[in-house]
């Protein structure tokens, strides 16, 4: 099964390092990977996109724990969750394909960030199935280049509790 | 007043108790050994080989339970220690290792005997760090200290560059660390503790299968008292031998691949498995999918991690084992279990199986057999020798044989199997402890890995007796050949060079030799009496099988107890090869 997993960590040299050595050395698969800064500058914080049974994904957060610069992981497929990705799209298009490119694009509220005569760049935000959808329309079209983030993702706030003890805990941490 | 950099290094090795560190010099690192020269709280020991110098710390710190470190060069004196690290992980030996590295500056441009040691390290370290100030240099090695020494213990490269060392600054030294990202849990879940009681409380057929973990924690005294308390059977792997007195008649000896009889099959049979700081590793569980059927797990380890990573525990406890133990003792005391009575059906099978299959070898009048060699050194050092082991056939044989009564006087590397291993570490333990006897049982094979290390035990006086075991084989790669690959000998036979009483003595230590059995016991005790670096090369019989044996691919009740029965097996399986994950 599919897991997102969050993963904060010190933002120290070499760190992306050990947690992509953690997965190739142990045989853990990666989907995707995304990393970028929290709003505290010395924390980082990295989405994971894995695949692998219970007791693999047990192992993975169990081993991202033990690195020494790992700070928190989380496995948001236990949770309520949003997550988001981003394509940028470029695709070719003859004369009479570029009405049918803008209706696709028009359909996913995606927007043409750039244009040439003969090509469009798309930009699409959105669930990693709405991502796949659009490609899938555009690839008649002929894509040219396709440059995909990898999934983002954020723990939907509990409604119970306003305030829950891991988000606390986050912010304490992101300062 | 400021300090340069080679001098903090060295002032925090002293805030950390460093008596011995174990080095090797070359153009970066030449400001640190310039400071060394006038310091006389820190002995250096010269090794000759960077491999050599940490197996020694590895040999120190598991001796003494303290860290060990080692100080070597950039590029090549740094990729020699890649070996003895990897061991030390594997093994969860606290180790500081110190590798120079080309000034910051020049960092990245290949610059001469430039290599990313960082980067090569990351696997086979528990931490690493490059230190690019000098102001972060006593913080760094504060934190190297204590996360190789604390949780799972393990190596910690601290990665020093030229500029650095001799750069100055005020040195202050943190009294504490606190590492956000970073704090092992000592206590267990109580919760847990209790379930465990009761499921002890339950068991009618229990055993402890304790690790190296028992040591690392100090555990020693608790598990006794546990096993004593509620009468369980206690069988050790190789790391944790030691770790439960070996004459104790609670003691099962070692489990696994070449364990007793007896303790595989009281593991098979068990209904309750209470695993100390053991990680179920493969030359334990043999085929996994058939280990201990029908046994409930109570699984205590400080590295969560080893939990349910190959066998699921049902009753797992994450924690100090001595920490944990001692609060499962009160309530198994507390729950007045343990009447002796309970178990006794439990203890006459095992009493039963061992005498179904004891160990045993058949010595004759002349050629030696190894186990007798073994036996002699465990009667001549009265059992209280630290003994080193390399790896190989000897080393199955010195777990076997030998009855280590107490923690820290087994050496030997299990998790990585290094050839290499046992020499160097023999001559750490020699330099924590002067007067003890310590005695490395190596083959003829893997102990040239490391020979040159005899310059060192020579030049600091350290008197480690080295007995070869020599049987002309790689001789555990020939018993494999032997009994999987048809008798095909394919570059496992070693015999003729060297003389290792020659070479001993080229190296200025004394050589001896043992050719027929009533040569064993008075070389040994010439060995043992003279307060030398001695080498014991003994003439073994070349072809003698360790036994008993889980074949690969086996559950560990399916073992072999001869070469006869090892063909029977053969015959049986149609000369099919076995699909286990087991390697040689
Ligand atoms: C560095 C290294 N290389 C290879 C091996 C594989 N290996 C395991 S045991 C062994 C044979 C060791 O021979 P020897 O030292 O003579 O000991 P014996 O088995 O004969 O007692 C070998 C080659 C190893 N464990 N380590
Ligand atoms: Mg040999």
């Amino acid at each position: 099964m599919q897991h997102i997993i969050s993963v904060l960590v010190e933002n120290k040299f070499g760190v992306l390092s050990r947690i992509s050595g953690l997965f190739s050395g142990r045989g853990f698969n990666i989907e995707s990977l995304s990393v970028g800064p929290t709003l505290d500058p010395d924390v980082s914080v990295m989405t994971i996109v894995t695949i692998g049974d219970d007791q693999i994904v047990e192992q993975i957060t169990k081993q991202l724990n033990k690195l020494v610069d790992v700070i928190k992981v989380i496995d948001l497929t236990e949770k309520e969750y949003v997550e988001r990705e981003t394509a940028l799209i470029k695709i070719n298009t003859l004369k009479e394909d570029r009405a049918e490119a803008l209706r696709i694009a028009d359909i996913f509220r995606a927007r043409i960030i750039d244009s040439s005569p003969n090509t469009y760049t798309i930009e699409i935000t959105g669930d990693v199935k709405k991502v796949e959808a659009i490609i899938n329309l555009l690839q008649p079209l002929g894509i040219k280049n396709l440059i995909r983030t990898g999934r983002i993702a954020i723990p939907r706030e509990e409604v119970k509790s306003a305030v829950s003890r891991e988000t606390s805990e986050r912010r304490a941490v992101s300062g | 007043m400021k300090l340069t950099g080679s001098e903090i290094v060295i002032k925090c090795l002293k805030k950390e108790n460093v008596d011995v560190l174990f080095a090797y010099p070359g153009g970066v690192n030449l400001p640190i050994f310039d400071v060394l020269y006038d310091e006389k709280a820190i002995e250096v020991i010269l090794c000759r080989h960077e491999q050599g110098g940490t197996h020694m710390a590895e040999g120190y710190a598991r001796a003494t339970g303290k860290v060990g470190v080692v100080l070597v060069t950039s590029g090549p004196g740094a990729t020699n220690t890649v070996t003895a690290i990897a061991d030390a992980a594997m093994d969860s030996t606290p180790m500081v290792i110190l590798t120079g590295q080309v000034p910051t500056y020049a960092m990245g441009n290949d610059a001469f005997q430039e290599a990313d040691v960082v980067g090569i390290t990351r696997p086979c370290t528990k931490y690493n760090i490059l230190v690019k100030d000098v102001r972060d240099l006593a913080q760094a090695m504060k934190e190297a200290f204590y996360i190789a020494g604390s949780g799972r213990p393990g190596p910690v490269l601290v990665d020093l560059p030229k500029d650095v060392v001799l750069a100055k600054t005020e040195f202050n030294y943190p009294e504490n660390v606190y590492i956000r990202s970073y704090s092992p849990s000592l206590k267990g879940n109580k919760w847990q503790i209790k379930q465990a009681a009761q499921e002890i409380a339950r068991a009618k057929k229990p055993v402890i299968y304790a690790g190296g973990g028992v040591l690392a924690s100090g555990a020693s005294k608790e598990v006794r008292e546990l096993a004593e308390a509620a009468q369980i059977p206690v069988t050790n792997t190789l790391m944790g031998l030691g770790g439960f007195p070996g004459t104790h008649p609670l003691f099962l000896g070692m489990l696994g691949m070449h364990g007793t009889y007896w303790a595989n099959m009281a593991i098979h049979n068990s209904d309750l498995i209470i695993a100390i700081g053991s990680r179920f590793d493969d030359r334990v569980t043999g085929r996994a999918a058939d280990f201990a059927p029908s046994a409930k797990i109570i699984q205590l380890d400080i590295d969560p991690t080893s939990v349910h990573k190959v066998i699921k525990a049902d009753v797992p406890i994450v924690g100090d084992a001595k920490t944990i133990l001692s609060d499962l003792i009160q309530q198994v005391k507390a729950s007045g279990n343990g009447v002796a009575g309970k178990r006794q059906p439990w203890m006459k099978q095992i009493e039963d199986w061992k005498k179904e299959h004891p160990l045993s070898y058949d010595q004759g009048d002349k050629i030696i057999k190894p186990q007798y060699v073994i036996d002699k050194i465990y009667e001549l050092t009265q059992g209280d020798a630290i003994i080193s082991t390399d790896v190989g056939q000897h080393q199955m044989w010195a777990a076997q044989y030998y009855k280590f009564d107490k923690p820290r006087t087994f050496l030997s590397s299990g998790g990585l199997g290094t050839m290499g291993f046992g020499f160097p570490a023999a001559i750490g333990a020699q330099a924590a402890f002067p007067d003890r006897q310590v005695v490395c049982i190596a083959g003829d094979g893997g102990i040239v890995m490391n020979i040159q290390e005899m310059a060192t035990a020579v030049q600091y006086g350290l008197p480690v007796i080295t007995v070869v075991i020599n049987n002309k084989y790689l001789g555990m790669v020939r018993q494999w050949q032997q009994l999987f690959y048809k008798g095909r000998y394919s570059s496992s036979f070693i015999g003729g060079p060297p003389d290792f009483v020659k070479l001993a003595e080229a190296f200025g230590a004394v050589g001896l030799r043992a050719l027929e059995v009533s040569e064993v016991e008075p070389v040994l005790k010439e060995a043992l009496s003279l307060k030398k670096p001695v080498l014991v090369d003994v003439h073994v019989d070349e072809e003698e099988n360790c036994y008993p044996m889980v074949p690969a691919g086996a559950a560990i009740h399916e073992m072999v107890f001869s070469d006869a029965d090892s063909n029977k097996q053969a015959a049986k399986s149609g000369g099919k090869k076995t699909t286990g994950v087991l390697t040689a």
